[in-house]
């Protein structure tokens, strides 16, 4: 079955002033998929979740998300989505529960389906013995998971979530991204941004993103096919001073230090990575040298300015 | 339905808010009472011992047992006893005294028949003063003993007013303190209420909810009419028990006198929230409001006599309808009606108020 994209951006862009925020950006989402923003802080990502769930307007371009022009349409669209800020959103000096029942009457349910729903929330996402607490003193991960049940309270079609995991420990991702796919397997679209390599290679595709801009989009697998880079490991004794020459050669996209070895992202013009560096560096030629897995890091790098500054 | 639902789920959220934050649900009642007690006992200082003198032309016994229970209130202090008015008058005019009771021939007559007993002669420069005195005007006379004595007069003695005769008096005090204890704190509270929801985060996942900004401005205003009137409450009744302060209109029309000034003073204040950037700015704006609203009000300087342009200012401020409006329910027993260009002002200013701050709250955070 195909049905139409969730969201589709066009030549979006966003200023602030003088500054662009957002610059041209182009998407076109699938429902039912996990996509991901991943890109360094100030790269655009919250402004992009912004002008997609109509609280900024762009200053150019055109959106639709689930059919509804953003942000002419917004308000239609608000019942239909659920979205988590970057920063803690939900009231300090109220309980969970409360918190819980003021979104669901927010969003319009009914007294006997926000009863069952606050139950079912409170199960699902392991609030039930905190569910008297007040938020104020709860800790990250117990604030993220209070966070996702009131942004899921009312059953949205799609998820807009804005670093969620930025203030909770590696275990408590875990278990988060497990609650996003069994979202997921019930039909819920979800726009997620990070800046964890890690998580980004979870989604089903992904927007790499620097300064605005969308650098590079698709399947992680794909990305890190597509690479325009080799991915050379040098084990070598005096890496430091290798990675400076490396670094000031035109073909080396970045050079970094993993522990006792060197990652050395290599254009693809080179045909042979570790030939062209024995023979630029005869040093290497008793040094261990091998071609190593592109991960999404070295996808991440290779696209952003990112290691050759 | 779904609007009602989402007020509703608003003004629940505003009230579990409000009852936790201790400092200020104890302020909300500590400001009142402390303003009060310290403006009230600034009044009952000045208020006893005011030097008075006496023209007793009955010359009787009665005369003199209703002169000991005047002083007995321990308001007015016996200066000195004048033969005839018109020494007496003499003397107000010099300042020697500042008030005369007057004790007409036929006082035992007169008590007898229930009417009034006698006439004060009032220094009218000082308000206080003269509001002091008048509270005597109804001066229970339950001690003596006057068999005759069908019912009892509605008053026990008639005041004129000298020098002054349309001041201000210090019964006009104890409203004018809840017009501007209501101002500083209906205004504070509002002022911040959008602003702290942007400051602390929910106000972006508060406009992606499906609520609307009139839904917003109601309930945000709704929580703190109980407030306002819990504090007029206090007000009014501390002032009643404690500096004995009449209350001559009816309870109603004071409510729904105040009832206008506080959804307008709060209005006042959702205005500015929707203005300031930060709690601190919209706390500038509240002291901005606070201060004209004190001055210009007619609480401190008279407003007939204040210049024109001072004037025009007061116009705009919801204190000011209120201070005329107050007066007029506790000191000439009129009614909201009686006074309808101040109702009718009142109430446009919140209906107007509120609209323009919900359209100046647009859902989005540009
Ligand atoms: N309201 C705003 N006014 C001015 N500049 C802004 C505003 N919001 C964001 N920016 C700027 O836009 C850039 C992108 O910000 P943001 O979208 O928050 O990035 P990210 O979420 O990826 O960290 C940053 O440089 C930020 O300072
Ligand atoms: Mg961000």
């Amino acid at each position: 079955m195909t049905s139409a994209p969730a969201i589709i951006a066009k030549g979006v862009s966003k200023r602030f002033g003088k500054f662009t925020a957002v610059k041209q950006l182009h998407l076109n989402i699938p429902q039912g998929q996990i996509y991901g923003f991943l890109g360094p802080n100030g790269s655009g990502k919250s402004t992009s979740i912004r002008l997609l769930t109509g609280l900024l307007a762009p200053s150019e371009g055109n959106i639709q998300v689930l059919g509804y022009q953003v942000p002419e349409q917004a308000e239609a669209l608000k019942t239909q989505i659920g979205y988590m800020t970057q920063k803690f959103s939900l009231y300090d000096d109220l309980t969970v529960i409360e918190n819980l029942a003021f979104i669901g009457r927010i969003y319009g349910l009914d007294p006997v389906t926000l009863a069952t729903r606050i139950e079912q929330q409170l199960l699902t996402y392991d609030l039930k013995p905190i569910e008297h607490q007040r938020v104020e003193g709860m800790s990250g991960g117990q604030k993220q998971r209070l966070s996702l049940a009131a942004a899921t309270i009312h059953s949205p079609k799609l998820l807009f979530l804005d670093e969620p995991t930025s203030a909770v420990d590696p275990e408590n991702r875990r278990d988060f991204w497990e609650q996003l796919f069994d979202l997921c397997d019930k039909g819920t679209t979800i726009l997620i941004s990070t800046h964890y390599m890690d998580e980004a290679e979870r989604c089903h595709q992904l927007a790499i993103m620097e300064a605005g801009e969308i650098r590079a989009h698709g399947e992680p697998e794909q990305l890190m096919l597509q690479m325009g880079v080799n991915v050379v490991e040098i084990l070598y004794p005096d890496l430091r001073r290798l990675k400076a020459q490396l670094l000031a050669l035109e073909e080396v996209h970045s050079a970094a230090q993993l522990g006792v070895r060197l990652r050395v992202l290599i254009s693809k013009h080179v045909s042979d990575p570790i030939d062209w560096l024995k023979c630029r560096f005869p040093e290497l030629l008793t040094a261990e040298l091998e071609i190593a897995r592109p991960s999404l890091e070295d996808v991440f790098v290779s696209v952003t300015g990112e290691g050759r500054a | 339905m779904k609007s009602r639902q989402r007020i509703f789920a608003m003004i629940i959220k505003e009230f579990r808010q409000l009852m936790r934050d201790r400092i200020t649900l104890s302020m909300t009642v500590m400001i009142p009472l402390f303003q009060l007690l310290l403006y009230g006992y600034a009044i009952n200082t000045q208020v006893r011992h005011i030097p008075i003198g006496v023209v007793d032309q009955s010359q009787s016994a009665f005369g003199r047992l209703l002169v000991e229970s005047v002083k007995a209130t321990q308001i007015p202090k016996l200066k000195a006893a004048y033969p005839t008015v018109v020494q007496a008058q003499k003397a107000l005019k010099q300042g020697r005294v500042q008030a005369v009771l007057i004790l007409p021939k036929d006082l035992t007559q007169r008590a007898a028949q229930g009417r009034v007993l006698g006439q004060w002669l009032v220094d009218g420069s000082d308000t206080l003063v003269s509001g002091a005195i008048k509270s005597l005007q109804t001066m229970p006379l339950t001690d003596f003993d006057i068999p005759i004595r069908k019912a009892p007069p509605a008053k026990t003695f008639e005041v004129a007013i000298l020098y002054n005769p349309s001041q201000r008096s210090a019964v006009s005090i104890v409203p004018g303190i809840s017009g501007i204890i209501l101002t500083m704190t209906m205004i504070m509270f509002t002022s911040s209420a959008i602003v702290r929801e942007r400051e602390r985060g929910n106000l972006e996942l508060l406009i992606t909810t499906p609520i609307q900004p009139l839904e917003l401005m109601v309930a945000k205003i709704i929580p703190y009419i109980l407030i306002g009137l819990v504090q007029v409450s206090i007000i009014l009744g501390v002032g009643h028990l404690l500096f004995n302060v009449p209350i001559n209109g009816s309870i109603l029309q004071i409510l729904l006198v105040t009832l206008c000034f506080i959804s307008a003073s709060l209005t006042l204040g959702l205005l500015l929230s929707t203005i300031a950037k930060t709690q601190m700015q919209s706390m500038q704006m509240t002291v901005f409001i606070l201060l004209p609203s004190i001055l210009l009000s007619g609480f401190v300087f008279s407003y007939d006599a204040m210049p024109k342009a001072a004037q025009w200012i007061a116009e705009v401020l919801p204190a000011t309808h209120f201070m005329r409006m107050i007066r007029g329910v506790i000191l000439r027993g009129a009614n909201m009606l009686d006074m309808w260009p101040d109702t009718l002002w009142m109430l446009g200013f919140t209906v107007i108020g509120i609209c323009v701050a919900a359209k100046r709250f647009s859902k989005s955070l540009d």
